[in-house]
């Protein structure tokens, strides 16, 4: 991908302009020409079009804007492309691979969660986070998400983490019944 | 270079050497929400407004509904699935735009009503949208009736598919462009009986889940139009303040800012119709510009006539309000000669904040203003007002107008005034561009119509038996009915404050209501389930303490007071009548569920409530405990009938939603004004409750019904603030009688 040449921000001007900013986002490359201190957010969103992060406060407090930034749940509100150079960040566009679902996005639809829907690509960036450090979440793990949810869907998130977790388990079970398998296989 | 040269030029450079698709993510690229082709183009394969069959047999249902988390995208269509006998898991579903179009009798909606509030769509839904998927199921009878050549009534349909006496089934996509020739039947189609029902009454999921959780639902604030500037706006802080003077010479030098302009704000004391504070546009090419140049702006304000107001002074101001006379809502019998019989008389005064709405997605608007036409692409609640205030602002004739509504990120009642609607008007018409309006968290909690403030003070008389002879609620607060559009000052008193009707109305024999109007300058609205937020915590707060004080059973009080199963009149939204018998069912069924009658000795208190609100009964119960100065919800519990239930899945969410809704509102929110300002502006002094804060689980108990089906919006909430300080005084008895929870509690701890 490295090689690939960046895509720049189309409104700006030349791409070789002093200055720039190069960052990876859901794996593609891309050259930032305008104000450094754009936040992520507003990059994403105004530059790129990728309205899937969106936008609740503007100050870190509400969570809607989650994205990961190298695998970490981050603010975008608050992240200034500057502070991002050579990074790779993943939004809720990029957590898919092709058709199948991440197991968090399977999850919420199997819970039914969103309601308004707004708050939830941030939840699912969240939950994901969550999931990578504890891969079996107690309730009080479940409860430091703090993410806001205006409808009140927090007993279905809930919900769906616990059932997200046992997706993910299920999987690597799946993945070591058929990595032992093929360990057999090819012993003489 | 010009723009657009420049723009194909990179594009161009980019795809010759090789590099990722561009131009799908230039920042030209428009992101608009889909108008559904028709519905409305492919008359071949349409069956009136609502219904499209596509040649793979897939069936495509337009979703009329303003889509704000209540789940009428899904809902609506079920409707229609369920007449028309499709096959639900083969529906695709289309956001329909708003219908205004000018008929043979003159203007008309082509969708029928498209607004969200009251929890209407549903009962709207069930006598017109079941209509539409019969006829359409109808013609496609018909066109099989002329196909094999046999009676229409011998032929059956199941999951899109005409069926043949002899068992031959012919897909719906087959006989759709001869059905389309049909002239539909002039009598209203026979609907099904319930037992046939294979669509309303089963649980399904939301339809566009899968978009929403890939980040691929639009939202208002996700559309973008070619050529569109982004706005912001620095609005007065004062309550009817304006402008002195403006020092914007920072603001300009910021890259990407465009222009700086005053839009005017309402004139004192005139109808709050268009927008709702004066104030300054930033207009740039960028959000982050434009919120750059509004933080560089130096502004003098001249406040309103405002500046004496504060929390304080409103308290002060409904507390000597009380002592007068004020304005009949209701009365029966003769309170004050039951006073004067009284054994005793219990009195207590019940206080309400102003809230917010805090909708997640704030305030936006996507507009475009042209001579000969308008285009406004939003998150709405009330597209026709929306319409109606951008023809009065162009002067262009409404049918001129486009409107598409996206998918809203929360509603609860703020998107039912269009004043950033016309605001985004206001500006574009200055810019002489289309605008992309944004408002930020503070301009959100700072300029709202707010859910009203006041203080309610009840009594109750009792006999030497401790039977109620009588009841008093006195209601001082900011009426709603304030700078309101001239149709609707005939409203009568109390309206959206005090509810003549309300539980216990009638059910005694000395009943006095009556309304104090409060002078404020604070805009006031409909906030989800409006008067019954503050209504129900009164009345089901005070019934608890009559009960504790007279050493009654506080739900067997309730029942008492609801008496034999029965239908009484009642004027107020959701009427005409009030059913006590489905009220003490919910009661009951709760009391149940969170085991009234077991004695706790753990230092756990249970409290239960209940009210009527736009047609539903609800109930709630909680269980909790205080620790030091933790308050932990260790059950919820919430009992519903809402009459028929449509969607099992979606009523269980909006019970879940509302009562999360309740308790967050309850424990932590208000909006004050100090000075003629309001105070809070973030999430940080409007503290939305989180995840730690919230019970585990709502348990959810839905109430079988064959009744006439209402909405389920609405009535999650009335019930949960009472319900939940019945328990904290249960398990400290402490009552808290002043919202929000928590900090009371506190102070009486």
């Amino acid at each position: 991908m490295r090689d690939a040449p960046a895509k720049v921000d189309p409104d700006t001007s030349s791409p070789a302009s002093p200055g720039s900013i190069e960052l990876t986002i859901n794996g593609e490359l891309f050259r930032h020409t305008g104000a450094p201190d754009m936040p992520l957010l507003w990059y994403l969103r105004d530059v790129l079009r990728l309205t899937g992060s969106k936008f609740g406060c503007g100050v870190g407090q509400c969570g809607a804007c989650t994205v990961h930034v190298a695998g970490k749940a981050q603010r975008s509100c608050l992240l200034p492309v500057s502070a991002l150079a050579g990074q790779s960040i993943t939004t809720i566009e990029g957590i898919a691979s092709g058709d199948d679902l991440h197991a968090v996005q399977q999850a919420w639809i199997e819970e039914d969660v969103p309601q308004c829907g707004y708050c939830q690509a941030g939840q699912i960036m969240a939950t994901i986070d969550l999931l990578k450090r504890k891969a079996q979440p107690s309730d009080a793990d479940i409860s430091q998400l703090t993410n806001l949810c205006r409808c009140g869907t927090y007993p279905r998130i809930r919900k769906a983490v616990k059932r997200a977790a046992q997706l993910m388990a299920d999987a690597r079970a799946a993945e070591a019944k058929a990595d032992d398998a093929k360990a057999n296989e090819v012993k003489p | 270079m010009s723009r657009l040269t420049r723009r194909q030029f990179i594009s161009v450079m980019l795809s010759a050497s090789g590099a990722l698709l561009v131009g799908v993510r230039s920042s030209s690229a428009a992101i608009e929400p889909k108008v559904p082709m028709d519905l409305l183009g492919e008359p071949l394969t349409s069956l009136g407004a609502f219904v499209r069959i596509e040649r793979n047999n897939r069936i495509v249902i337009g979703a009329r509904g303003c889509e704000i988390g209540q789940g009428v995208i899904t809902s609506l269509p079920m409707l229609i699935a369920e007449e028309l006998d499709a096959d639900w898991t083969r529906v695709r579903v289309e956001q329909l735009p708003y219908g205004y179009e000018i008929g043979p009798d003159g203007p008309t909606n082509r969708y029928g009503a498209q607004g969200a509030g009251g929890s209407t769509s549903i009962p709207d839904g069930w006598k017109d949208l079941r209509q539409a998927g019969a006829t359409a199921r109808w013609l496609l009878v018909e066109a099989a009736a002329q196909h094999w050549q046999l009676p229409h009534e011998r032929l059956e349909t199941d999951a899109g598919h005409v069926v043949h006496p002899d068992g031959t089934r012919l897909p719906y996509a087959e006989l759709v462009e001869r059905a389309a020739a049909i002239l539909p039947p002039t009598e209203p189609v026979a609907l099904k009986k319930p037992e046939q029902f294979r669509i309303i009454g089963k649980p399904a999921k939301t339809v566009d889940a899968r978009a929403i959780v890939t980040g691929r639902a639009v939202f208002g604030i996700d559309c973008y139009l070619g050529g569109a500037l982004t706005a912001v706006m620095l609005r007065c802080p004062h309550l009817d303040g304006s402008v002195e003077s403006v020092d914007d010479s920072e603001t300009r030098k910021i890259a990407g800012v465009r222009d700086v302009f005053l839009i005017d704000g309402p004139v004192p004391g005139s109808p709050l119709e268009t927008n709702l504070a004066a104030g300054v546009a930033v207009v740039a090419d960028n959000t982050w510009a434009a919120l750059k140049g509004r933080s560089a702006l130096k502004v003098v304000w001249k406040p309103g006539p405002w500046t004496q107001e504060s929390s304080t002074s409103l308290e002060t101001q409904a507390l000597e309000a009380l002592k007068g006379e004020g304005t009949v809502v209701r009365r029966d019998g003769d309170m004050a000669a039951a006073r004067k019989a009284a054994k005793r008389t219990l009195e207590a005064k019940y206080h309400v904040p102003f809230l917010a709405h805090a909708t997640m997605e704030p305030p936006h608007a996507l507009v475009t203003v042209e001579p000969d036409r308008a285009l406004l692409i939003g998150s709405l609640q009330s597209p026709g007002g929306a319409s109606r205030l951008i023809a009065n602002l162009t002067g262009l004739a409404r049918e001129k107008i486009e409107i598409r509504m996206t998918r809203a990120g929360g509603g609860f009642g703020r998107r039912l005034t269009n004043d950033y609607v016309a605001e985004a008007v206001m500006i574009a018409k200055k810019a002489g561009k289309p605008i992309k309006l944004l408002w930020t968290r503070d301009d959100d909690l700072r300029h709202d119509f707010y859910r009203p403030y006041g203080v309610h003070q009840l009594a109750a008389t009792l006999d030497r038996k401790n039977q109620l002879t009588g009841f008093s609620h006195l209601c001082a607060a900011t009426s709603k009915v304030y700078r309101v559009p001239r149709d609707d000052q005939e409203s009568p008193p109390g309206t959206a404050c005090l509810e003549a009707d309300d539980f216990p109305a009638a059910l005694l024999p000395n009943l006095d209501k009556r309304f104090f109007s409060l002078q404020s300058g604070m805009p006031r609205g409909y906030w989800r389930a409006p008067l019954h937020t503050f209504h129900a915590f009164a009345v089901q707060s005070f019934i608890d303490e009559i009960a504790h004080e007279t050493g009654q059973d506080a739900v067997q009080l309730r029942l008492k007071l609801l008496g034999a199963a029965r239908e009484l009149d009642y004027s107020g939204h959701g009427g005409p009548k009030f059913d006590t018998g489905r009220l003490a069912a919910v009661l009951n069924r709760c009391a149940e569920a969170i085991e009234w009658k077991r004695k706790r000795n753990d230092g756990r208190g249970i409290g239960i409530a209940c009210h009527f609100t736009f047609g539903g009964y609800t109930a709630h119960a909680f269980e909790v405990s205080v620790d030091g100065r933790d308050l932990h919800i260790h059950r919820a519990i919430c009992v519903v009938d809402v009459g028929r239930v449509v969607n099992p899945l979606g009523v269980d969410a909006m019970m879940v939603g509302g009562t999360i809704d309740g308790l967050s509102t309850a424990l932590n929110l208000a909006i004050t004004v100090k000075d003629g300002q309001v105070q809070q502006s973030s999430f940080g002094d409007y503290a939305i409750g989180r995840m730690a804060q919230m019970p585990h689980e709502v348990e959810v108990i839905i109430m079988d019904s064959e009744k006439e089906p209402v909405g389920a919006g609405e009535m999650g909430i009335p019930s949960v603030a009472p319900a939940l300080t019945n328990a904290i005084f249960a398990a400290t008895t402490v009552r808290v009688r002043k919202l929000p929870i928590l900090p009371e509690l506190n102070r009486l701890l």
